[in-house]
């Protein structure tokens, strides 16, 4: 009995039930005449979903997001990593990075929309300077940070630069690269959303905006609720791709 | 004997390693290594002992290939160091393991960046995987071996390359003691069956005295080479017997009152 109450998923559960147990009960105060309780936007998420409503509106988010993430996944990723090699490109591009990192990027969305005007363009370019960042400044530091000594093993036996790289630098960064893998799609989320409110209107984001200003908050809360859900069923299927591909240690330990 | 100090081995023997006059100095002025000369006899195990500081390491990792002296040049068979080289092969005090690959492809890593195809490799590696004493765990992964398991598959990568000269660099210091025994026990049969020369870095004077058929002393400040000795130790009786033999006791006991002034 003892070990089902402390079963990470029994505690995964109970987390669970906390937070939308209390958003229930804050909702039926109510806090705010703008706040639904967890019941409503449930019962709002399913009408949205059995009528069409909120599935027809996805492609329009996931456009961008996913364009923008792929190409801040791999040009991040090969900006870190030859940052991580070569010290020349580090003292080129590491303060560019750490700036962009603490700056507040969406203060940047208007001059984007000045610039690539309303389209596909400027939402592509918003979900990258978002998740672009945390990507390379991960995949520096984890190249950077490599054991000497399994370099040198590396050396030693005779590796070539190439193979050192391929097969002992990138494996071995490939656990801090995967955390700004998944810190950078959550900033990607992020943007996406972002360039849906401030640029124009369209996907989840109009959603949003327009249940907002009809007063339907709990088809508003629906589709923030449905776009975090997403975001966290995305992050988690990057983190089961890490295990596949680079780290089958790690499925030995779970 | 000149602060340079010289080491020769026995007459006949064949020298495998020469280091000629070798200085390293790293970059910010620290002197690691000040003009040493010393020889490593083939086929035979020579320890480098020494406290912390007297550069043990550094020396070993020149010889490796793995630094540059800054003067001095060191040669194997009769051949300059400029690098790394097919005919040595390192074990290290942290292993070096990949911790996303098997034992298996831990063991056949040389021969996998020699770019041997992979039957043939692993072929090879599972003879020295057994050699070791790990047959049966092939398929693991490092972080389910204990650290003398750990280290038996670094020296397992080491031996799959079939290299002359064996670097190890204290390859037991991060290995609890009774591992340590029983490995240090394993190292002779492998220095008897292998028939090639080791370099063997360590701070331990029994394991020292125990493992080696001569024992470079090191000294730290100017680094120097302050005596080879040849422990003199009866290899025919039990591992037991050996530890508690007056011989092998006398020669720790010596060895220790060389090196107490310069543990402080």
């Amino acid at each position: 009995m003892s070990s089902f109450l402390v079963h990470p998923l029994t505690l995964r559960l109970v987390s669970v039930v906390i937070a939308f147990g209390t958003w229930e009960y804050l909702g039926r105060i109510p806090i705010s005449p703008a706040f639904p309780t967890f019941l409503e936007t449930m019962t709002a998420l399913w009408g949205m979903l059995m009528d069409g409503s909120m599935i027809s509106v996805y492609p329009a988010t996931f456009q961008p997001l996913l364009i923008g993430l792929i190409i801040s996944s791999i040009l991040g990723i090969a900006c870190g990593v030859f940052m991580g090699l070569n010290h020349k490109a580090e003292w080129f591009g590491a303060p560019v990075f750490i700036v962009l990192q603490s700056a507040p990027l969406a203060a940047l969305i208007p001059l984007l929309t000045f610039a690539y005007g309303i389209g596909l363009t400027s939402k592509i370019i918003t979900v990258c300077i978002m998740s672009m960042p945390v990507i390379v400044l991960n995949a520096y530091t984890a190249v950077r940070h490599t054991p000497t000594s399994m370099i040198e093993m590396g050396e030693s036996y005779l590796g070539s630069r190439r193979q050192i790289i391929m097969k002992i630098i990138i494996p071995a960064a490939s656990p801090v690269i995967y955390a700004g893998l998944r810190l950078g799609a959550a900033m990607g989320f992020i943007g996406a959303i972002l360039a849906e409110l401030l640029i124009t209107p369209t996907g989840i984001g109009d959603l949003i905006t327009y249940n907002q200003s009809i007063a339907e908050y709990d088809k508003m809360y629906a589709a923030i609720f449905s776009i975090m859900v997403f975001a966290v069923l995305f992050i988690e299927i990057l983190e089961r791709t890490e295990y596949i591909f680079f780290r089958p240690d790690k499925r030995v330990t779970q | 004997m000149s602060a340079a100090a010289e080491a020769v081995s026995n007459n006949a023997q064949q020298i495998a390693v020469e280091v000629e006059h070798v200085t390293k100095i790293y970059p910010g002025g620290v002197e690691a290594l000040n003009d040493m000369t010393i020889h490593f006899p083939k086929g035979e195990l020579t320890s480098l002992l020494g406290p912390s500081g007297c550069g043990k390491t550094t020396l070993l990792k020149i010889i490796a290939g793995l630094l540059k002296p800054t003067a001095g040049k060191v040669t194997v068979n009769g051949v300059d160091v400029t690098g790394p080289g097919k005919e040595r092969a390192f074990v290290f005090q942290d292993f070096a393991l990949m911790p996303w690959a098997s034992v298996m492809r831990n063991a056949a890593f040389g021969l996998e960046l020699q770019g041997m195809n992979k039957s043939e490799r692993e072929a090879i590696a599972e003879k020295y995987i057994d050699v070791v004493g790990l047959k049966g765990y092939e398929n693991l992964y490092p972080h389910e071996l204990s650290g003398g398991m750990r280290q038996r598959v670094g020296l397992a990568r080491a031996l799959a390359v079939n290299a002359e000269v064996l670097l190890m660099d204290e390859p037991f210091s991060a290995v609890d003691e009774q591992t340590r025994r029983k490995f240090q026990e394993d190292i002779l049969e492998v220095v008897d069956d292998e028939q090639k020369t080791f370099i063997f870095v360590t701070h331990s004077i029994e394991e020292a005295v125990y493992v080696s058929q001569s024992i470079a002393l090191l000294l730290p400040r100017p680094s120097r080479v302050s005596e080879i000795i040849r422990p003199a130790i009866r290899r025919d009786i039990s591992p037991d017997a050996i530890r508690r033999d007056p011989v092998y006791l006398d020669i720790v006991e010596r060895i220790w009152q060389g090196l107490r002034t310069y543990v402080e």
